[in-house]
């Protein structure tokens, strides 16, 4: 899986950043970043009995972009594309319930309306970076995590947590630590797949892909990052929901 | 190298020696995403250097407040713990001004669309009626600067808890013991703004610290037959192992099916907040492996290797402090100028440096005090074994 991550993202940093001068490292992320045990089932019987697969995004601010171009360049937009680039056949849907400034616990409370408005195989629940900023006991925010995952659960979804960003000019600001180690452990005991946004993004840091320190307001680099986030996620759900089979030959 | 130190006191110089490293350490760890923290021990096992430096600090503490309470008084030995807190209390305050400067200049010319989200931790800051009195209250704390309030609370209540220790040993260490299970049957903890509790839980890290003061009264000594026996020695070392395997499932996630599926739901999480048992365990591991091979005479300890450290580790509150403040400093250089690699070694290494030459300029001043009014000699003598707790 490693060549093929690698091999897509060069092949779409290629395409999309062939006019840049220097040529910055990909926004590859390593197998280890990529990796859950836990399979996707719902996922699964989504596209191999229906060839159909519903997607929910439910999180705060960092799962937009503002203006006019917003929605088209953030990550769940990024995502069905890739999902549609990528599967053959089968139709992607990919909604978004993005409210800025609500809690794990906030979020947790929604599920129940989400999963009857929105009927997702698969919900993308992002969430931590307010509960770190307001402080929120860690434990309360492991609780709304578990009651947020058993809902899903029981209604038929399936779920995969989605951690904070690296932002390296907040880090002596916000605590990101325990939260982040609060979704490691109900994405185990619920065994959900965890997309380690955090992890990732301060690989791409690390590695040069970006420069995550940049002050300035620069759209274009909110803009890739969200489409590298986008594609990463595509492959954390054909690799967790077994869907290689669907994948079209030529991407791949 | 000629130390002063060695020869105006007979003190355990490991006490000294230890907690420079952790002050260090701690140091290392604060800065963020700092590349040179992987030496760090938090990586290797299950505590950090925090359980070091609150055991030592308890352990001090009680050597030269409580040879003040046994041989003046108990309203003596009060009287300088509570200056000893107000100076901590001053400390914490001028840190917070240090950080709300770095916030301040880092909200004007933060404006990523990329980070939007983040940017909405500077709010508080728009409330600075709310904020700053919630910081002078100890209630708002910025990232990393939660010891010095915890320290505060134990000192605070040490006055009591000391008496209790010279008095009855066992039944203070078993009454802390019971607190430390109390806090967590029932969830005490302190209130914290605007939301939530304090990140060190004052009623869980006091285990650490009062029996750091034990240690000190004789319970080291009465654990020496223990602290002796092969078997203690292995099974601290199996532990130590242990945790060992534990944390390098962190960092090569890959491996992380090789943990069993029942040990994970037994250990984690692990609670920095309340001082989880695995992370005391891991501390008395720890200690007892170190005593065995750094006896209180290890030539180690006299050379000139251990003297940078032993220097630190003499003057905690000011270095802790210093610490602090250099690891703010050393994240806005890293986002003002550069986060790369090889400047996160450069800070980390400067760092260090500052934190010994200012350790050591205050050695010198101590010392020229000391020459010109030599009445004072004695409690800077013991402001140095300890006053420093």
């Amino acid at each position: 899986m490693k060549a093929l991550v690698a091999a897509v993202l060069a092949a779409s940093a290629l395409s999309t950043g062939a006019a840049a001068a220097a040529p910055r490292p990909s926004c590859a992320v390593p197998d280890y970043l990529l990796f859950s045990d836990s399979p996707l089932k719902r996922v699964f019987g989504a596209v191999t009995k229906d060839r159909r697969l519903s997607i929910a995004v439910v999180g705060t601010g960092s799962s937009a972009l503002a203006g006019p171009d917003g929605p088209r360049s953030a990550y769940p937009a990024r995502l069905e594309a890739a999902l549609n680039q990528r599967l053959s056949g089968i139709e992607i849907k990919v909604v978004t319930l993005v409210r800025s400034r609500l809690t794990g616990d906030d979020l947790a409370k929604g599920m129940d309306k989400l999963l009857v408005d929105e009927r997702p195989d698969l919900v993308i629940w992002q969430t931590g970076t307010i509960d770190a900023m307001r402080r929120i006991e860690p434990e309360s925010f492991r609780t709304a995590l578990e009651e947020g995952v058993d809902r899903l659960h029981k209604g038929g979804a399936d779920v995969i947590l989605m951690n904070m960003q690296y932002s390296p000019r907040t880090e002596s600001m916000i605590a990101l630590g325990p939260y982040a180690d609060m979704m490691r452990v109900v994405a185990h005991e619920r065994s959900v797949p965890l997309f380690d946004r955090f992890g990732i993004m301060h690989h791409w840091s690390d590695v040069g892909a970006f420069d995550l320190y940049a002050a300035g307001k620069d759209n274009v680099l909110a803009q890739r990052v969200h489409d590298c986030i986008g594609r990463a996620i595509a492959l954390l759900i054909i690799d967790a929901g077994r869907l290689q089979a669907f994948e079209l030959k030529a991407v791949r | 190298m000629h130390s002063p130190v060695v020869t105006t006191t007979g003190r355990d110089l490991r006490l000294d020696l230890f907690r420079g490293l952790a002050l260090w350490l701690i140091f290392l760890d604060h800065i963020p995403s700092n590349v040179v923290s992987w030496v760090t021990i938090r990586n290797y096992g299950f505590s950090d250097a925090t359980e070091i430096f609150i055991f030592i600090s308890g352990y001090t503490a009680a050597f030269v407040y409580g040879r003040e309470m046994r041989e003046k008084s108990f309203v003596v030995a009060s009287a300088r713990i509570l200056r000893r807190v107000w100076q901590i209390y001053v400390a914490h305050v001028f840190l917070f001004a240090i950080y709300l400067a770095e916030i301040s200049y880092v909200a004007t010319s933060f404006e990523n669309p990329l980070y939007a989200e983040e940017m909405n931790v500077l709010d508080f800051f728009k409330q600075p009626d709310q904020t700053i009195v919630q910081a002078l209250m100890l209630k708002f704390k910025p990232v990393n600067m939660d010891v010095l309030p915890l320290y505060i609370v134990l000192l605070l209540f040490f006055p009591p808890t000391l008496r209790l220790l010279q008095r009855s040993p066992t039944l203070a260490l078993g009454g802390s013991v019971l607190l430390y299970v109390l806090a967590w049957q029932f969830g005490w903890n302190l209130p914290a703004y605007p939301e939530g509790v304090w990140y060190f839980n004052p009623f869980a890290w006091q285990l650490l610290f009062v029996f750091g003061a034990w240690c000190a009264l004789g319970g080291a000594a009465r654990l020496g037959a223990v602290l002796r026996s092969p078997i203690t020695l292995a099974v601290a070392a199996a532990y130590l192992l242990f945790a060992l395997t534990i944390a390098l499932s962190w960092y090569l996630p890959q491996y992380i099916t090789f943990v069993p599926s029942w040990l994970e739901d037994l250990i984690y999480p692990i609670d920095k907040t309340n001082l989880d048992v695995l992370r005391f365990a891991h501390f008395l591991a720890l200690a007892a492996v170190t005593v065995r091979f750094v006896p209180r005479d290890a030539p180690l300890l006299k050379s000139w290797l251990a003297y940078p450290a032993i220097l630190s580790g003499q003057h905690s509150l000011e270095i802790f402090c210093l610490g602090v403040f250099l690891a703010f400093a050393g994240h806005f250089a890293m986002v003002e100028i550069s986060g790369a690699v090889w400047m996160q070694v450069l800070l980390s290494i400067l760092g260090i440096l500052l934190m010994i030459g200012t350790a050591a300029l205050i050695t010198w001043y101590k010392r020229l005090e000391g020459r010109s009014s030599p009445a004072r000699a004695k409690p800077s003598d013991a402001d140095l074994a300890g006053g420093e707790a």
